[in-house]
């Protein structure tokens, strides 16, 4: 017995590993994708979560898209005109615009779609304060009537980040934006096979052959949307080590997020291209709660201002110059709206500067509240420099170490931070979300209605009306400069640098990736 | 042995019923807001209530509780907050990867951990032993990922033999299953191994020093029927206890697993769902997986009587 186990083992083993080797993968024209989370929710307007977003993306087209400038272009729309008053939009849609069922896109599916991501969108909901009626003249035409010039419409109509809006069927745009909807049908480029979805694990797009591209070449999310592979396959795959080696291995793609820390292992691999799709990147948000003590007073949260740094913020967490940039401009470098004017203080730190505006304004030394997110690899090293840098200013801290979904859940709380509230937390924004005041959270200073952290500041909501309302576009540039300057002065939020993440994909069998601000599948073929 | 068995299948309903009070009121203590997190990162504040009352995570907990226990006691386990599908679809579309992956672990298991603690015992004191107890402090002391790791690198990105991750279902056919079910159930079967031989070595070491194994011997029974029908079968019921509760080892390992190489199962279920706070899914994943435990340990109980003739109930 003894002397035939070993022998017995190694001829099964041999046996074993015979049987199983690897056959070559055949090529498909299936696209096989990680994307940065799995899908949850199949409806892009109910949540604002990117996945959701980006499924919008896949089965929905919009009315208008923003380009790689930042300019809105048409897209289901094929012309578009505006009264000598600026009051009335009159739209034409495009013709054969279709949805999935092959029932034709009409003006009567597009008013419901704008109303209910009206009612939910921050924009929207912007938007609607001055929409007085919306009408179909035919099947292609329909007339929004404002109440008043608002300088907004298209770019509103174009918005290229959560929640966009997306153009949905009649029956399904009915369903109150409180419920999510319960069908899938779009007229996007591709069509979600709703019947081969496992939730968690995979998610199944199919060529839409009746969609009708335009003909201009596309440019972020607009121009022609050319599906140039049969299927794409989302697949969830959450531990980032298995998602980089199968990439490597060829058995998927493309990588849409691949973490900082893996990309040395991508960039040694002559198959893998890394691309930054989007040359916008993302920022950083240093957020404080204005509701307590002592980011209620104003000086203080100016202290806090001038102990952080956004080189720190992001050698800490991105690590690679080549993937970050320091940045004064709140709506970021490379847009039309970019401006260094009153923001330069987040560029460098100044820590005797803190420590004089704390003992003009008597800090007593309460600890400073930061929230610390440990699971979202982007965000984790974040709060530990926050700490480091308010030390060096004069603040005591309390950094409490949690997932990012206790964060989220605890950010929502007004209470004082000693019963479970809360002074600082970081995040980041995809730089699609942040491009004027009125799309980017940070900014609402609207006291209640504003985002977490409530600040309050009559001057600049009134600042972000006259954005709102200014149609010329150099205006609202003087505008959103003004804006900045007070964002600063009050210290709505600080940004804590603008930083770039490259997708990862096989380049020998993939050609035409989209730039944008999103993973577009379309244009994509498969050698 | 009918009045045991009545008495056992009753005494599982309490069970279940204290680990669903104990695990409903475990999430609402635990921080943390599914409403939160439905909203999306940039959810408002007005949307997050929204959904809130929508579910009706606003109403005091012992109302929810009592819906919750309502809807139970009907066979309801409750629907997703996020995919909006019933928790038992949801479950019913998981089971078969872990299961899968369970059994291909158990027989990898079975097949070599008791044979590899059998011979270490009769080889007790040799360089076999002393490489078997080796193999078993060092199968303990890695920690699952990291073995899935290792055989990632070696097996599927170095040699080529498996693919890095994934999942086919049976139906897909039995080569495609079996192909990527092995490195997965290898990795899982380390630290069960370790386990199972010790505990077969040692059960087996007790037995060998029996006064009827001598007899065995004296009665001139060749070796490897004095150690398989003589030996070993006396040493099983401790054995196949361990593999009993050896099974929440495995739940525990399924979990890390079934990340690493990317396969759709119940454990990767767990995980998400609580990451996303996703109350149903995880109170009715935690009932199953308490369910299962209880079975597993209730069918133990019926071996032994089949293992030793002398155990009655």
């Amino acid at each position: 017995m003894r002397s035939n186990l070993p022998i017995g083992l190694a001829a099964g083993a041999a046996l074993v590993a015979g049987a199983v080797m690897s056959a070559p993968a055949s090529a498909d024209q299936t696209l096989r994708v990680v994307m940065h989370s799995d899908l949850k929710i199949v409806d892009p307007i109910w949540t604002t979560a990117y996945m959701s977003r980006n499924y919008g993306y896949m089965v929905y087209d919009t009315l208008f898209a923003m380009d790689a400038n930042t300019d809105v272009h048409p897209q289901m729309v094929e012309s578009y005109e505006v009264s000598a008053d600026k009051l009335t939009y009159t739209f034409t849609l495009r013709p054969g615009l279709a949805w999935h069922d092959g029932s034709p896109v009409t003006s009567a599916d597009v008013i419901p779609s704008i109303q209910r991501w009206g009612s939910k969108d921050s924009m929207g909901q912007k938007l609607m304060e001055f929409v007085a009626d919306m009408q179909a003249v035919d099947d292609r035409t329909f007339k929004m009537v404002l109440k008043e010039p608002y300088g907004l419409v298209t770019m509103s109509l174009a918005k290229p980040s959560s929640n966009v809006p997306f153009i949905m069927p009649a029956s399904v745009a009915a369903t109150p934006s409180s419920e999510q909807i319960s069908e899938y049908i779009g007229s996007g480029p591709f069509v979600f096979d709703v019947e081969n979805w496992k939730p968690g694990d995979t998610v199944l797009f199919t060529r839409n052959d009746n969609y009708q591209p335009r003909s201009e070449s596309p440019s972020w999310a607009s121009g022609g949307k050319v599906v140039k592979v049969e299927a794409v396959e989302w697949l969830s795959v959450k531990d980032h080590q298995t998602a980089v080696n199968s990439l490597i291995e060829g058995e998927i793609d493309y990588i849409e997020s691949p973490p900082n820390d893996l990309l040395p292992l991508l960039e040694g691999d002559e198959n893998v291209a890394l691309k930054v799709i989007n040359p916008l990147g993302a920022q950083f948000m240093f957020r404080l709660n204005h509701l307590h003590p002592p980011f209620d007073n104003v000086k203080i949260r100016r202290a806090a201002l001038a102990s952080i740094n956004q080189k720190d913020f992001m050698q800490a967490t991105i690590g690679d110059p080549a993937y970050y940039k320091e940045c004064a401009a709140m709506f970021i470098c490379g847009s039309a709206l970019a401006t260094d004017a009153g923001a330069d203080i987040v560029l460098k730190s100044d820590f005797e500067l803190s420590k004089q505006l704390l003992e003009e304004a008597g800090y007593d030394g309460t600890p400073i509240v930061i929230m610390q997110s440990t699971d979202v690899n982007v965000l984790n090293n974040l709060g530990p420099v926050a700490k480091a840098n308010l030390e060096k200013g004069g603040f005591v801290t309390d950094l409490q170490a949690m997932d990012w979904q206790t964060l989220v859940a605890r950010r929502a709380k007004r209470e004082h931070p000693s019963e479970g509230g809360w002074n600082v937390f970081m995040t980041s924004w995809t730089a699609a979300d942040i491009l004027n005041p009125i799309m980017a959270a940070g900014f609402n200073a609207g006291c209640d209605s504003a985002w977490f952290g409530w600040p309050c500041d009559e001057k600049m909501e009134g600042l972000r009306d006259a954005f709102a309302r200014e149609t010329d576009a150099a205006k609202q540039k003087e505008i959103a400069e003004q804006i900045q300057i007070r964002a600063m002065e009050v210290v709505t939020h600080a940004h804590g640098g603008q930083w770039y993440r490259p997708v990862a994909y096989r380049s020998d069998r993939l050609d035409g990736v989209l730039d944008g601000p999103v993973s577009y599948f379309w244009n994509i073929s498969k050698k | 042995m009918y009045g045991f068995l009545m008495r056992r299948l009753a005494a599982t309903i309490p069970v279940l019923g204290m680990v669903a009070l104990f695990v409903f009121l475990l999430l609402r203590m635990t921080p943390g807001d599914p409403a939160a997190v439905l909203a999306g990162d940039n959810g408002t504040p007005q949307q997050i209530a929204e959904i809130r009352e929508t579910l009706g995570l606003n109403k005091p907990i012992p109302v929810q509780l009592g819906i919750w226990f309502s809807n139970l006691l009907q066979g309801d386990l409750g629907q997703s907050y996020f995919f909006k599908k019933d928790v038992t679809e949801l479950i019913l579309l998981r089971v078969e990867p872990t299961v899968a992956l369970a059994i291909t672990t158990l027989v990898i298991t079975v097949l070599i951990a008791v044979p590899i603690g059998v011979i270490a015992a009769y080889r007790h004191g040799t360089w076999l032993d002393r490489c078997v107890m080796g193999f078993s402090v060092l199968g303990f002391s890695v920690p699952v990922f990291v073995v899935g790791y290792i055989l990632i690198y070696l097996f599927a990105m170095q040699f080529k033999m498996f693919p890095v991750q994934g999942y086919k279902e049976l139906a897909d056919g039995f080569f495609p299953f079996i192909h990527r079910l092995i490195l997965p159930s290898i990795t899982l079967s380390v630290i069960y191994i370790a386990l199972i031989a010790r505990i077969t070595r040692a059960s087996v070491l007790e037995v060998l020093g029996e006064d009827y194994i001598r007899t065995a011997h004296a009665k001139g029974l060749p070796n490897r029927v004095v150690l398989l029908r003589h030996a070993l079968r006396n040493a099983a019921v401790p054995i196949v206890t361990v593999i009993g509760i050896g099974v929440a080892l495995l739940i525990s390992g399924v979990v890390v697993t079934e990340s690493v190489y990317n396969i759709p199962g119940l454990g990767r279920l767990t995980v998400d769902a609580v990451l996303g706070r996703d109350y149903p899914t995880i109170q009715a994943v935690i009932l199953v997986f308490s369910g299962v435990y209880v079975l597993i340990n209730f069918l133990i109980d019926l071996t032994y009587s089949f293992l030793d003739p002398r155990i009655r109930y």
